[in-house]
């Protein structure tokens, strides 16, 4: 069939099940935007930034599994995704980024809106293409729909010039991907499985590390079966959040800088430590040298390269998860394990997660209202900062893929654009961004996009005017020194919000009125900030100190009276 | 002496050397976001007492806002971001700063040493991911480096061509401490900006001058960046000959002369794009001959001896072969040339003079004054509010190249946009850096509502800092440039281009403590616009333009400059 | 200590960025990289020696592995090989010193490749110790440039340990 450049890329896009392509027009993707016109399969949605297309896409993938997809112009379009694309591939997200480039006679002369975008992406890209020839581009797409959704999942950028989108080339459905190159291992060692097997039989002191990758894999079913089975108590990262139910029983909640206490201290004193898809991020570990100290580590994951990158690992299985962990599972009987448990349930008793009493209205409150109306089970995009570490705390997720959340790379700015994405991946569902004043003001241009697309997401903003989470960085670092986090010409931002049409917007300043007032934001069917007017003296707790272990957690001054009680 | 050598041994911290180097280099004002990586750099700057820092709503606000102050002071603008996402939000605007040959320091925080490489939180490889969008890139792992290499970063971004320099400093480098020593030498074997134009072709010059019938001057922002102002405001006198200018060089002679043209290129005046295609003598001072300005190669200025003056060798015959080449200083070889000019007698070039002349009168800028509430007529207000006594910033589209048409400037650096990159979110920041530098002077932001979206939460900014911009933004509900094609070159299917879920701009201005007023006559015009100017508040005025106004003349791309459509 | 590295991979532009942005990044330190087709022009082969610790050495390898333009990689440091390296020195010399010189040529079997007035260029092929060896012989007539390509190596065939 003889088709355009551009018309066989937004077919390849719909054939794999891709409904929405989030971006922004310019001079060299005109010819794409044309082949939207004629093309039923996949829908543009028009961002107010390419910065938030991207983040959009990332959170239309995260709640659909399937591959997010942008689209920008060449040159600021391009450069404007950069922070995207580190975001996406600090997480694993898979994306395809599509971004123009000036005609291939123009490429290398600094031609208007020309950038090396192919060049500048390398290090953030698991892969990245310039098509300088159209009979390469179905090639091309359709590697990149493999590369980014196979193995360990991440973003792949293609650039195409404005030529190789016009030129029109006899295209017939390409057969299958093949990349001599690029081959993830899927099946794990099999002796290797086995050795888990034993360790895990013989461990007394087990705990189960679950991070993102769980996620990407699909693998939670499987995950807590394996935990359920051996009665071994769960710890998430931040990534890994959502993989099995907060109110599990065996939930010990997240580990790391800001984790649960009694998830910092059961992987503490473990013996052993069965991390699946988890890379021991430096947010997790504390000081390497003293993470899980008595622990011997088995690290399953499909990323070879993450294996004794970060923490010595005694027993590594190179794998897809899901097909792993049910290998492990033909391996291992129920077994009961009364005394580890007991130990971490007095753990439990003596390190609650408490916020003390002060006045004004409390955002860790806030979370556990919300979590509670909406039984746990609502779509959650956050930003960066306190508000972040929080709703991890406090909001109970039951489901995997709710929790839709920066982890890596820690880009404020990507809450709104995320909820608008995970809003038209989930149209039915209950969609609530967090924010703080700071990451919110960075893109929240994409209200505009939400009116747009009726995407009825709720924004919860916690307003301190301040950068507070920097703010306690200096509390603890600087001798509490305060610069350059005081935000004074900050919008009335109900005014704000309701500057776009048919938004609703409601300012909470008590404690007392937290509950009506989100019980109204959530059902009334619109697209709604809920902003609470918070204090900035509110910390995160526990906190590990720099250079501390797991164990040197710092916990809430409030918790001093019940830990004493032990 | 002894003191000032005394003073230099000092033991300061990697966050304090930053600092003291930046005074050291005359630095004022710093435009940045604070985040994890640069604690000790904000915990240095709470105790610094000589630097300014302004801080924006989004690290890419910062670097168009640094780039603003840089291209309004023709200094060095700095600007701060984190490790992570902060460092990846500053490469639009180091592109940005690349195309335009703008000179920018960027400070980024990295994460410590013993966590480079291993994906640690907020851990972008920013020093490789700039590579092709900065003039250099440092990664500084030793404090022992440190002053060495800012000092290096300065004279890099300002000499020869600027450009962006971006300098990516470890946590741990700025908390270890060291002695202060600011290198008095730079030794960079590999970096040789300083050229000196060859006596031949100064010689060459002048006879191609003295051989032409039809010459022109054509001024680009290398002129501007030389500063070169009243080197070509003498050549120009010199020989008596219109002029005209790409987008970069608005504002170098004044649009109040009789003799200016107007810009050049695809959407430049008609006169100026006839003019060059019939010219026999192009004196291209300081251009890059961009495709935006040049159209088809082959055909542009098909009939002309090209003499082409720059200080980037690199630029020479990279788009338009020229016929001489004055590689060099262009402040310098215009003094010389300006100097041997004066001693020899040059022609009077009347008939051509006369036929451009017919030409700006039979092709005037065309804009249907009427009843509608044109961009023309709100940019010829604010002409005769200021007559050229403001700054100007633009966003990118529609508006920018009304503005860069209508709006006349009179003094260099007074016409700030972005070209080369062309950026939409550029304008409101850049606004910020500009009316930081000159906060006595009217700062005027011609916008899109597209574009102004992009960065809007520098209004914050704006009302944090007391920078009381005027913002005349043309609202068409619409991406008008994107538009304007798809109506010329796809049978005006508009695909993504019409804007629903728009704010209601004038409640977004006051939501944060700014005027906002919106205006549909032509009646309310000009008392809107002399209420903003006399107000020391941000205004917001959002004009209700026609949205069916396309951007005339136009040359389609890879067209030729005589053929445009001129309405 | 020392690894050499044998990287196969698929001869495309911007590889050799990728591999050496890949080193910069991750804060691998090159000794040296020399790289060239092979048998078969879709494949270029990769000869990197890489300084660092077991860790690092397998991190380095991982890394590349990831690199989707990365077929196969071998550390072959402790295997049987055959490595060289190729160096052409310009050396001063007078007409009278020339005997000398090319006795010490002959000794590292090299060959002089141009004669000038009052210089001699020469060719030495051989492992890094045998070009270092060379390189310090001639020394005391007086460099003007030396180029080098870098190691290539191969395992030896059927001598794998």
């Amino acid at each position: 069939m003889k088709m355009t450049g551009a018309e066989i890329l937004l077919d390849i896009i719909a054939s794999h099940g891709v409904e929405y392509v989030y971006g922004y027009p310019g001079g060299a993707v005109l010819p794409i935007y044309d082949a939207f016109m004629n093309n039923d399969r996949v829908k543009h949605v028009l961002t107010r930034g390419e910065q938030a297309a991207v983040h959009s896409a990332s959170g239309y993938a995260r709640t659909t599994g399937k591959v997010g997809v942008c689209l920008a112009t060449s040159g600021p379009g391009a450069t404007n995704l950069v922070t995207g694309i580190a975001t996406a591939y600090m997480d694993s997200i898979p994306i395809v980024a599509i971004s123009g480039q000036v005609g291939t006679a123009m490429i290398g002369t600094d031609a208007f809106q020309e950038v090396d975008i192919t060049g500048i992406t390398m290090p953030i890209t698991k892969h990245n293409y310039l098509v300088k020839d159209a009979k390469d581009l179905p090639g091309i797409i359709e590697e990149a729909f493999h590369i980014a959704s196979t193995g360990r999942p991440g973003p792949v950028l293609i650039d195409i010039p404005r030529n190789v989108a016009e030129a029109v080339i006899d295209y017939k459905e390409t057969a299958v991907v093949a990349i001599p190159s690029y081959k993830p291992t899927y099946k794990g060692h099999v002796a290797q499985i086995k050795n888990a097997a034993n360790m895990i039989l013989k461990a007394k002191k087990p705990v189960l590390f679950v991070g993102g990758g769980v996620i990407s894999s699909g693998a939670w079913e499987e995950v807590v079966q394996l935990a359920e089975t051996l009665q071994i108590p769960m710890a998430a990262t931040l990534m890994g959040i959502g993989a099995f139910p907060m109110t599990h029983e065996l939930s010990l909640g997240m580990l790391g800088l800001h984790g649960h206490p009694v998830a910092n201290y059961a992987v503490n004193e473990c013996d052993l430590l069965i991390s699946l898809g988890v890379r021991f991020g430096d947010r997790v570990t504390g000081k390497i040298s003293k993470f899980a100290p008595n622990a011997k580590i088995i690290h399953i994951d499909i990323d070879p390269a993450e294996i004794g990158k970060n923490v010595r690992v005694d027993l590594p299985i190179v794998g897809d998860i899901k097909t792993v962990v049910d290998e492990l599972l033909k391996l291992i009987e129920e077994k009961e394990n009364p005394l580890w448990l007991e130990h971490i349930a007095t753990l439990r008793k003596k390190y609650p997660m408490s916020y003390g009493i002060r006045s004004g209205v409390r955002p860790q409150f806030v979370l556990e209202t919300l979590s509670k109306l909406t039984k746990g089970e609502a779509y959650v995009c956050t930003d960066v900062g306190q508000h972040q570490m929080w709703t991890a705390q406090y909001y109970q997720f039951m489901k995997p893929r709710h929790f839709i959340s920066s982890g890596g790379l820690g880009t404020m700015g990507y809450g709104v654009p995320a909820a608008v994405g995970a809003q038209m991946g989930a149209p039915d569902q209950l969609v609530v961004s967090v924010s703080g004043d700071g990451s919110f003001q960075m893109n929240f241009a994409e209200i505009a996009t939400a009116v747009e697309q009726a995407a009825p997401i709720k924004m919860l903003l916690f307003n301190n005017s301040t950068l507070s989470l920097v703010r306690q960085l200096q509390h603890f670092q600087c001798d509490k020194r305060y610069n350059g986090i005081t935000f004074t010409g900050n919008p009335d931002f109900v005014q704000l919000a309701t500057a776009y049409p048919g938004v609703v917007g409601y300012r909470i300043t008590k404690n007392e009125d937290v509950e009506r007032v989100m019980q109204e934001a959530l059902s009334n069917g619109k697209i709604t900030l809920i902003e609470c007017v918070v204090s900035n003296e509110e910390m995160v707790y526990p906190v590990i100190p720099n250079g501390g272990g797991l164990a040197d957690m710092i916990h809430n001054p409030c918790l001093e009276e019940v830990i004493e009680q032990y | 002496m002894k003191n000032k050598v005394a003073l230099q041994k000092e033991v300061l911290s990697g966050a304090e050397i930053i600092l003291r180097a930046l005074e050291a280099e005359g630095v004022r004002d710093i435009f940045g976001y604070p985040g994890g990586s640069v604690i000790p750099l904000y915990d240095a700057i709470y105790h610094n007492k000589k630097l300014n820092h302004i801080l924006t709503r989004h690290e890419q606000g910062a670097i168009h806002a640094a780039a603003g102050y840089a291209r309004a002071t023709g200094e060095v603008g700095v600007c701060i971001a984190t490790s992570g996402p902060g460092a990846t939000n500053l490469v639009t605007g180091l592109a940005d700063a690349f195309m335009d040959s703008t000179p920018i320091v960027a400070i980024t925080g990295q994460v410590t040493n013993n966590l480079l490489g291993r994906d640690s939180f907020q851990e972008a490889h920013i020093s490789g991911i700039v590579i092709p969008i900065t003039k250099y890139s440092y990664l500084v792992k030793d404090i022992k480096d440190l002053a060495r290499v800012i000092h290096e970063a300065f004279y890099i971004a300002k000499s020869g061509r600027p450009g962006p320099v971006l300098i990516d400093i470890p946590k741990d480098v700025t908390v270890q401490t060291a002695e202060f020593n600011y290198p008095p030498i730079i030794d960079l074997p590999g970096y040789q900006p300083v050229h000196l134009v060859s006596d031949t072709a100064i010689d060459q010059t002048i006879a191609a001058i003295l051989a032409a019938e039809r010459p022109l001057i054509f001024i680009g922002g290398g002129a501007v960046n030389a500063k070169a102002f009243r080197e070509v405001a003498e050549l120009r006198k010199l020989l008596s000959i219109p002029f005209t200018y790409s987008l970069m060089g608005k504002g170098l002679l004044s649009d109040y002369e009789e003799a200016s043209l107007g810009m050049l290129g695809m959407h430049g005046t008609a006169y100026a794009n006839y003019a060059m295609h019939e010219t026999d003598l192009v004196i291209g001072l300081g251009v890059r001959f961009d495709d935006r300005v040049t159209g088809k190669l082959s055909e542009f200025a098909k009939h002309a001896t090209v003499i082409h003056a720059d200080i980037d060798g690199a630029e020479f015959n990279k788009n338009v072969q020229a016929d001489i080449i004055l590689h060099g200083d262009l402040k310098e070889t215009l003094q010389i040339l300006n100097k041997k000019l004066a001693k020899v007698t040059l022609p009077a070039w009347k008939s051509w003079k006369e036929h451009l002349a017919e030409l700006k009168a039979t092709h005037p800028l065309q804009c249907e004054n009427d009843k509608y509430l044109t961009p023309a007529f709100i940019l010829e207000s604010i002409n005769d509010l200021v007559e050229g006594e403001a700054f100007f910033t633009t966003e990118v589209g529609q508006n920018q190249m009304w503005a860069a048409q209508y709006l006349k400037c009179k003094y260099p650096n007074t016409f700030i946009t972005s070209g080369g990159l062309g950026t939409m979110g550029y304008g409101l920041p850049s606004a910020t850096g500009i009316q930081k530098a000159h906060p006595d002077k009217p700062v005027f932001l011609i916008a899109g509502d597209g574009s102004l979206q992009m960065n809007i939460q520098e209004m914050a900014t704006l009302v944090q800092n007391k920078l009381p911009v005027n913002i005349i933004l043309l609202n068409n509900y619409s991406l008008g440039m994107v538009k304007q094609w798809q109506n010329f070159f796809f049978d005006s299917r508009y695909s993504s281009t019409d804007m629903t879920g728009q704010p209601d701009f004038v409640k977004l201005a006051e939501a944060y403590g700014a005027v906002g007023k919106r205006i549909v006559t032509q009646a309310e015009v000009a008392p809107a616009l002399r209420e903003a100017l006399n107000s020391d508040k941000v205004y917001l005025l959002d004009f209700q333009i026609d949205p069916g106004q396309n951007v005339y003349p136009m040359v389609p791309a890879g067209g030729t400059l005589n053929n445009m459509y001129l309405a | 200590m020392k690894h050499i590295l044998t990287v196969q991979v698929m001869n495309r532009p911007g590889v050799l960025t990728r591999v050496a942005g890949l080193f910069a990044r991750r804060g691998y330190n090159i000794d040296s990289l020399a790289v060239g087709k092979t048998d078969n022009p879709e494949v270029s082969r990769m000869t990197i020696v890489v300084d660092g610790d077991e860790n690092v050495i397998e991190q380095v390898g991982k890394q590349l592995y990831k690199l989707i333009d990365v077929i196969k990689l071998t550390d072959i440091t402790t295997e049987e090989y055959v490595d060289r390296e190729l160096v052409i020195i310009k050396v001063c010399c007078d007409t009278n010193q020339r005997a000398e010189i090319m006795q010490i040529v002959d000794i590292f079997r090299g060959r002089i490749v141009d004669i000038g007035r009052d210089a001699l260029m020469i060719e030495v092929t051989g492992d890094s110790g045998k070009v270092e060896a060379a390189i310090s012989n001639l020394k005391s007539f007086g460099i003007r440039e030396v180029v080098r390509t870098g190691k290539i190596a191969m395992i030896r065939s059927g001598n794998k340990k």
